[in-house]
């Protein structure tokens, strides 16, 4: 009861805050006046006039894909020379040595696509100038990156102009109007709440056991409010958001699902006002919410349930492996749900030690990449997996589909096919060639369908640019760190590219004004097409690999094999 | 258009790389200066032992445990959980004898335990126990302490936090606390009492 | 050639011919043009090696029956997917031997440069010759007339057995070859060479020969490859994933698996609905250029009508009798019925109706006969045996008829007659010819009379979304009357005809696409703008040729069927699109535990069907897949039942049909094939 009682909290919270946010966020990135002009326009100003942008300038499709592209290659540089020289660089109280370069890549691409994917150790591998210049850095600027790259989308589809807008505009104002002052305000929480926030060294204790306990900190709370709102997810330490300082009471761990959920959601609304069309949004926002719901329901019931083998010798409280208590099982399963709806990929509980049916369900949220989704690049997804409903039962109202009033034809097809394939293409084959190299093997920890699971994980986790992990995989060699970083690049760039140039399709269309003979998307009806296309074309594609790894060993663990 | 991405990326990197933490960081230890700093316990000569928000190891049975560690006993430089898989059966061993130790120590062979007492923790470093899983050595530490079980159940309950704002989170308490005000209590009877 | 071929889809010999030509589909070269069924003929490929050398692929445990078997149904799917086209193919190949009939070799006299003719075989002309055709002689090519007036017989190429008048110069003035002129003679300048005539192009069209993929079908063509990719990964990494756990599958098995989950179902039968949505949209004797045109026409938001001809019957049904001074009414209804008792034409046949609606019988007396409208007199009507004649026609011919007889209209009539042509109508004089003297006896009043059931099409429309705009050079006022009369959305009135062109345009800005249907040349720029133009079969060569489509029975409100045609065309596909994924649900289901039953028998509790034997799970599930093509062929060439309504209805009852029953089907069938699979003892 009480567990309800604080879901149905958590589904009002998130929709209070995100159908405002939705609508500023409209005018931040609409032609007319926002809201803080007086206050942001003249440092705006001051900024492109520094680096040289006029703002009036409007990009095409392939500009503006050209200008992200570009930008976010730059940034990758600047981030790889930190960390290749942070041992040499001021901010380093402990002393921590460079990073060596398959780690540095890993990280790098990590960041740079809003993955997040640790493959090292903050405490140990990480100086604070490091977690500033390399983590804290990119966790805005990707997340930036993803907004626009939605709103970008977003402005094709609203008919009234036929380029996408100046990138680099709109990568400043997502800083300024957004990110930079709620990151600010969520970290003040955070510290109120016990996470640490100093430039100070780890500090030394002496225990009530006399021994000598090392205690890392540094300026946590700010990585850790833009980890989430951004929905980046790597964690300041090792067992990111279950360290008791990146996630020290239940009101943080609240904020920090909160955060995860408030810009994919308020990209919904956003969108609807942007397309005019606010039934519109709040069909998919519904549809995904239900989505998200059913998806919570298997694990937080699977977790409740527990291990049979404890039940039976008298253990109560289902399955608190890799749980903190202060969650409990509640707090972790929807912790897990959103962490990997909103692809963020930070943790409040170890994924790997999950039930079976516990760890299918962030697994399959990252097949299906759009249960909400990351940063702008969810919306982008939902919109993918829109396309392809409207495209498959759109024809059975008899006009050729459309979206939007445009017409989805071959070139959208082809480009959204791209889109499509990519994804359970970076994540089977990966894991087929990673399970046919001992050396690749070498690095499970578990035995079995779940050591098959934990590897399927790493590259579903990675394509989806979430950064959960099945943190039992060594997954710091040449090998994965190269491999993941490579996927990581390709299931971000290949379907914001991709996408991006259906967008810059479709602006060129006149829309039509919609009829009662053309396809409503903003149906009941077409919210549960979009949940079926999601179910079938994002699943099935999963569902054998899936079958063999987490279904398997639940079922084994069920029925006793 | 090189020039531009160049310039934006290297703005951003003062802003947000910089700028950003540094004002926080200012803020934060103007009004938060002990959470701030990682909410350290620290004694009354200065010597900090530990943070209230990080498990440590309380040997012998005269302490509440935390729960099991995950890998090094509390070490804060390795954060993290066991990572086994649940179904594995080497694993389940491993709680079970854990269960048998507790309900050996509880002089309860069919108690009913908490899960958290007996697995490890995501972080490894959970300072906070269930209720249940407290109270289920305080046989034990009534034993070694001679404080009456009456008493020490009371001291949880003072010490036990409910869920936050009544809805949030599950009820806890946090076994540094825990363990400080048993310590105050004990050095409260010391003084009264000669020494035993 | 229409005519006749309204017959079964299914005749023993299409059946037949469609039977052999599906082996011959087998080519590989053809096959690669249908990805998914290409990646089925490479699969069915690999089983065979496996048929011969069982441990191709090292040990397995699949007998070489068992092999045999899967092989044996992989064929017999790819050629239900070759049978399905073919058929679909046949139906037009059937229609376009008819055509060929027609296209024998004539003899044409050739006008040559100092006049004479001069007697050449019509494969010897070219374009911009001139020939000379008679009454009773076949046209010899495509062409405009330049000189002359003749009834011509178009039925070759319409069905349609009514003469229909061609002259040179205006509207009516092209031919084609292979018709054959019935009287007079005419000049004819070829417009078409040998094997580009407008009957070449139409054996192509029906044929398919150049058919060429919409794309729509392009689209979903990609989708689907795209799909099968997909699959191909997911079946090709299953094989080092399960090498991991210890479990080395069994290929043929895999094969079955992704045959069964590729969607093959729509895969097999996108060419056939295609080719058959062209076919009942020439069975409705309307040649679409290109299957582009019927999809474009499923998507018509706007309709640009012409009212006189569309809209209307075109000035022509009779209203009213008005009797000229001296006579009664009944008289001059009597007589207007007796004129036109030989008329067949619609006009005559108004009259009739009207008359006998008045109450007024008339039967010829013995010894008359009908005075045939000829292009000359421009009159019609019945001569009797005492050598008196009545005859009706326009006021001009009529007029010179009586002035012939020393006798005119009385100004009166004239007035009556004036008073008509201003209302929008049209007046025919009735007169009495006789050598006694000869007089006009009334006028009868013909009107513009909205076609019977339009209305009811217009709501159709209304109700499926798509607007509908009246063209019409009439005054406001009178426009306002037809439109409100036929429920049209919106009219333009005193328009010219390049105001047609406006109008497109104007709805195109708005994303709307036109449908419109035209005949003359100054209609052409019109047609070619529209998304759809329909021209009349008997309009001229230039509106022909700006058009996507012709209706060869000249009947402008055929644009409406072309439009049901277009969208059934669509739903069909995307309704076979729905069902063949949806299938792969079910054969997951039966195929999955079947493939690990041994070596992880934890899955058995996935075997929600309790199939039989991993053997029967997995040749019921691909013979489910396989029997699925033949019986929705039916429905591929047929199209999905399709009633006018709103997308969202129609969308709900799809979804319920296509969608869930695409879910549900699979488990019934495939539970149902694996109960007679084992009732006949195979494990």
């Amino acid at each position: 009861m009480a567990d309800l009682i604080q879901l149905v909290v958590f589904v009002l919270l998130v929709t209070l805050f995100a159908v405002p946010l939705g609508g500023y966020m409209a005018r931040v990135f609409g032609d007319g006046p926002a809201p803080g002009d007086r206050f942001f326009l003249p440092l705006e100003r001051a900024i492109y006039r520094l680096i040289g942008v006029d703002p009036q300038a409007r990009m095409t499709w392939r500009r503006y894909a050209t200008a992200l592209v570009v930008t976010n290659f730059f940034m990758m540089a600047l981030m790889y020379l930190v960390l290749r020289l942070q041992k040499y660089l001021p901010l380093n109280p402990d002393g921590i040595a460079a990073m060596p370069p398959s780690l540095a890549y890993n990280t790098v691409t990590s960041f740079i696509t809003n993955t997040n994917w640790q493959a090292y150790s903050g405490e140990t591998a990480m100086s604070y100038l490091g977690q500033m210049l390399a983590i804290t850095y990119p966790m805005f600027t990707s997340a930036a990156t993803g907004i626009v790259a939605a709103i970008a989308f977003l402005r094709a589809l609203t008919g009234v102009r036929q380029d996408l807008g100046n990138f680099f505009v709109d990568l400043v104002r997502a800083h300024t109007r957004l990110l930079l002052p709620l990151a600010f305000l969520v970290a003040l929480v955070l510290v109120a709440e016990g996470a640490p926030q100093t430039f100070q060294g780890a500090a030394h204790a002496t225990t009530f056991d006399g021994k000598t306990q090392v205690i890392p900190r540094g300026p946590v709370a700010s990585l850790e409010s833009i980890k989430h709102l951004g929905t980046n997810g790597g964690g300041y330490f090792g067992a990111n958001a279950a360290h008791p300082f990146e996630n020290p009471s239940p009101i943080t761990n609240l904020i920090h699902m909160l955060s995860m959920m408030l810009i994919p959601t308020s990209l919904m609304f956003t969108f609807g006002r942007m397309i005019g069309n606010r039934r519109q949004a709040w069909v998919l926002y519904t549809a995904v919410f239900l989505l998200f719901l059913g998806m919570w329901g298997i694990v937080y019931a699977s977790e409740q349930a527990g291990v049979p083998a404890f039940d039976a010798a008298g253990i109560t409280g289902g399955n608190m492996e890799g749980k903190e208590v202060r969650f409990g099982i509640f707090g972790s399963a929807l912790f897990t749900t959103v962490t990997t709806a909103a692809t963020t990929g930070s943790v409040d509980n170890m994924h790997d030690s999950l039930t079976p049916l516990g760890g299918f369900v962030p697994m399959a949220q990252m097949m299906l990449n759009n249960v909400f989704g990351g940063v702008g690049a969810g919306l982008l997804n939902i919109l993918l997996y829109v396309i392809m409903g409207v495209f498959l039962t759109g024809l059975m109202v008899g006009r050729t589909p459309e979206l939007f009033g445009k017409k989805i034809e071959t070139k959208e097809v082809k480009l959204a096919s791209v889109a499509l394939l990519v994804h359970p293409l970076i994540i089977l084959a990966p894991t087929a060639t990673a399970l046919l190299l001992p050396d690749a093997t070498a690095s499970i920890l578990n035995p079995g369908s779940h050591g098959l699971s934990e590897v399927l994980y790493a590259y579903t986790s990675g394509a989806a640019n979430n950064g959960s992990a099945f943190a039992g995989l060594d997954a710091d060699t040449v090998f994965y760190n190269t491999t993941i970083g490579s996927v990581m690049l390709l299931g971000r760039f290949v379907s914001i590219i991709a996408l991006l140039g259906v967008a810059g399709s479709l602006a060129r269309k006149t829309p039509v004004s919609a009829g009662a003979g053309a396809l409503r998307t903003d149906t009941p009806l077409f919210g549960a097409v979009y949940l079926i296309v999601v179910l079938l074309i994002g699943a099935l594609a999963f569902f054998p690999a899936l079958a063999v790894g987490p279904i398997a060993e639940q079922l084994s663990m069920w029925f006793g094999a | 258009m090189v020039r531009q991405a160049i310039g934006i990326s290297l703005v951003l990197w003062v802003i947000t790389g910089l700028l950003y933490p540094a004002v926080t960081t200012l803020f934060a230890q103007a009004f938060f200066p002990h959470q701030s700093n990682g909410s350290l316990i620290v004694d009354a000569d200065g010597t900090v032992r530990g943070s209230y928000r990080i498990a440590q190891a309380y040997s012998g049975d005269g302490w509440f445990h935390p729960r099991p560690p995950a890998k090094e006993a509390y070490d804060p430089l390795e954060s993290g959980g066991t990572n086994l898989a649940v179904a594995r059966e080497d694993y389940q061993a491993t709680v079970l004898k854990r269960l048998e130790a507790v309900r050996r120590d509880a002089l309860d062979p069919d108690l009913p335990v908490p899960a958290d007492l007996v697995t490890a923790s995501g972080s490894g470093l959970d300072p906070d126990l269930s209720i249940e899983a407290a109270r289920a050595q305080v046989p034990r530490i009534s034993r070694a302490t001679g404080l009456p079980e009456v008493e020490l159940n009371a001291l949880i309950d003072r010490v036990a936090v409910p869920r936050e704002l009544a809805i949030f989170g599950e009820p806890r308490v946090n076994v540094n606390a825990l363990n400080e005000a048993l310590r105050a209590r004990l050095k409260a009877l010391d003084q009264r009492m000669p020494p035993r | 050639m229409a005519k006749d071929a309204k017959r079964s889809p299914f005749t023993a010999e299409l059946v037949r011919r469609a039977a052999i030509d599906a082996f011959l589909k087998f080519d590989p070269r053809t096959m690669i043009k249908n990805p998914v069924m290409f990646v089925v003929e490479a699969g069915t490929a690999v089983v065979l090696l496996l048929v011969v050398w069982p441990d191709l692929f090292g040990p397995s445990g699949a007998t070489r029956a068992y092999n045999f078997a899967v092989f044996a149904i992989l064929v017999l799917t790819i050629w239900f997917a070759n049978f399905a086209e073919a058929v679909a193919e046949g139906r037009g190949k059937a229609q376009a031997e008819s055509l060929r009939k027609t296209k024998t070799e004539t003899m044409a006299r050739l006008v040559q440069k100092d006049g004479s003719t001069k007697m050449v075989s019509s494969s010897q002309l070219k374009k911009g010759d001139v020939v000379r055709v008679e009454a009773g002689e076949t046209i010899p090519a495509d062409g405009e007339i330049i000189e002359g007036l003749a009834a011509i017989d178009e039925s070759a190429i319409t069905g349609e057995s009514a003469p229909v008048i061609k002259e040179a110069g205006g509207d009516f003035s092209s031919v084609t070859g292979g018709t054959r002129v019935l009287t007079d003679w005419i000049v004819v300048e070829v417009t078409a060479g040998q094997g580009e005539s407008f009957l070449d192009k139409m054996i192509a069209l029906v044929e398919g020969a150049k058919r060429e993929k919409s794309p729509n079908e392009i689209a979903l063509t990609t989708l689907l490859a795209v799909l099968t990719l997909i699959f191909l990964i997911v079946i090709v990494t299953l094989v080092p994933i399960s090498r991991y756990l210890g479990i080395a599958l069994d290929v043929a098995t895999l094969v079955a698996l992704l045959v069964a989950l590729i969607p093959t179902t729509i895969g097999a039968l996108l060419s056939a609905i295609g080719i058959a949505g062209l076919d009942r949209v020439t069975r409705f004797n309307v040649l679409a250029m290109s299957g582009k045109a019927v999809e474009a026409s499923g998507d018509i938001d706007t309709i640009i009508l012409d009212k006189t001809g569309t809209i209307t019957y075109g000035n022509r049904m009779a209203s009213e009798f008005i009797p000229a001074e001296g006579v009664t009414e009944a008289e001059a209804t009597r007589l207007a019925l007796l004129s036109s008792l030989y008329d067949e034409t619609p006009e005559g046949r108004s009259i009739v109706d009207l008359a006998r609606r008045k109450g007024v019988s008339a039967d010829a007396p013995p010894g008359a006969e009908p005075i045939p409208f000829t292009a000359e007199t421009r009159l019609s009507g019945i001569a009797f045996a005492d050598g008196q004649k009545l005859v009706k026609g326009a006021v001009d011919a009529v007029s010179r008829e009586l002035s012939a007889g020393g006798a005119k209209i009385p100004k009166a009539l004239i007035e009556k007659t004036e008073a008509i042509a201003k209302a929008g109508g049209t007046p025919l004089v009735i007169a009495e010819l006789a050598s006694a003297g000869s007089r006009a006896v009334g006028v009868i009043h013909l009107k513009d009379v909205v076609k019977a059931g339009l209305k009811e099409r217009f709501a159709e429309l209304r109700a499926m979304g798509i607007k509908t705009i009246m063209v019409t050079g009439d005054n406001p006022l009178t426009a306002a009357t037809i439109a409100q009369e036929a429920g049209v959305d919106d009219f333009v009135a005193e328009a010219k005809p390049e105001d047609k062109i406006r109008i497109i345009r104007a709805e195109q800005a708005e994303g709307r696409r036109v449908a419109m249907t035209g005949d003359g040349t100054n209609d052409a720029p019109a047609l070619a703008q529209a998304d759809v133009g329909l021209a009349m079969n008997s309009g001229t060569m230039a509106a022909k040729e700006a058009a996507n489509m012709i209706d060869l029975d000249n009947d402008p409100t055929k644009i409406l069927s072309v439009i049901a045609i277009g969208k059934q065309l669509l739903i069909t596909r995307g309704a076979l699109t729905t069902f063949s994924v949806a299938n792969d649900i079910a054969k997951y289901f039966a195929i999955l535990p079947a493939m690990f039953a041994t070596a992880m028998p934890e899955l058995a509790p996935l075997n929600i069907m309790r199939l039989t034997s991993p053997t029967t799970a997995v040749l019921s599930a691909i013979l489910f897949n396989a029997l699925i093509i033949p019986l929705l062929i039916p429905i591929a060439l047929r199209g999905v039942r399709y009633r006018p309504m709103g997308a969202d209805r129609l969308l709900r009852r799809n979804l319920l049909v296509y969608g869930a029953g695409g879910i549900l089907a699979p488990f019934v069938g495939i539970k149902a094939i694996d109960i007679v699979l084992s009732a006949l003892g195979i494990r």
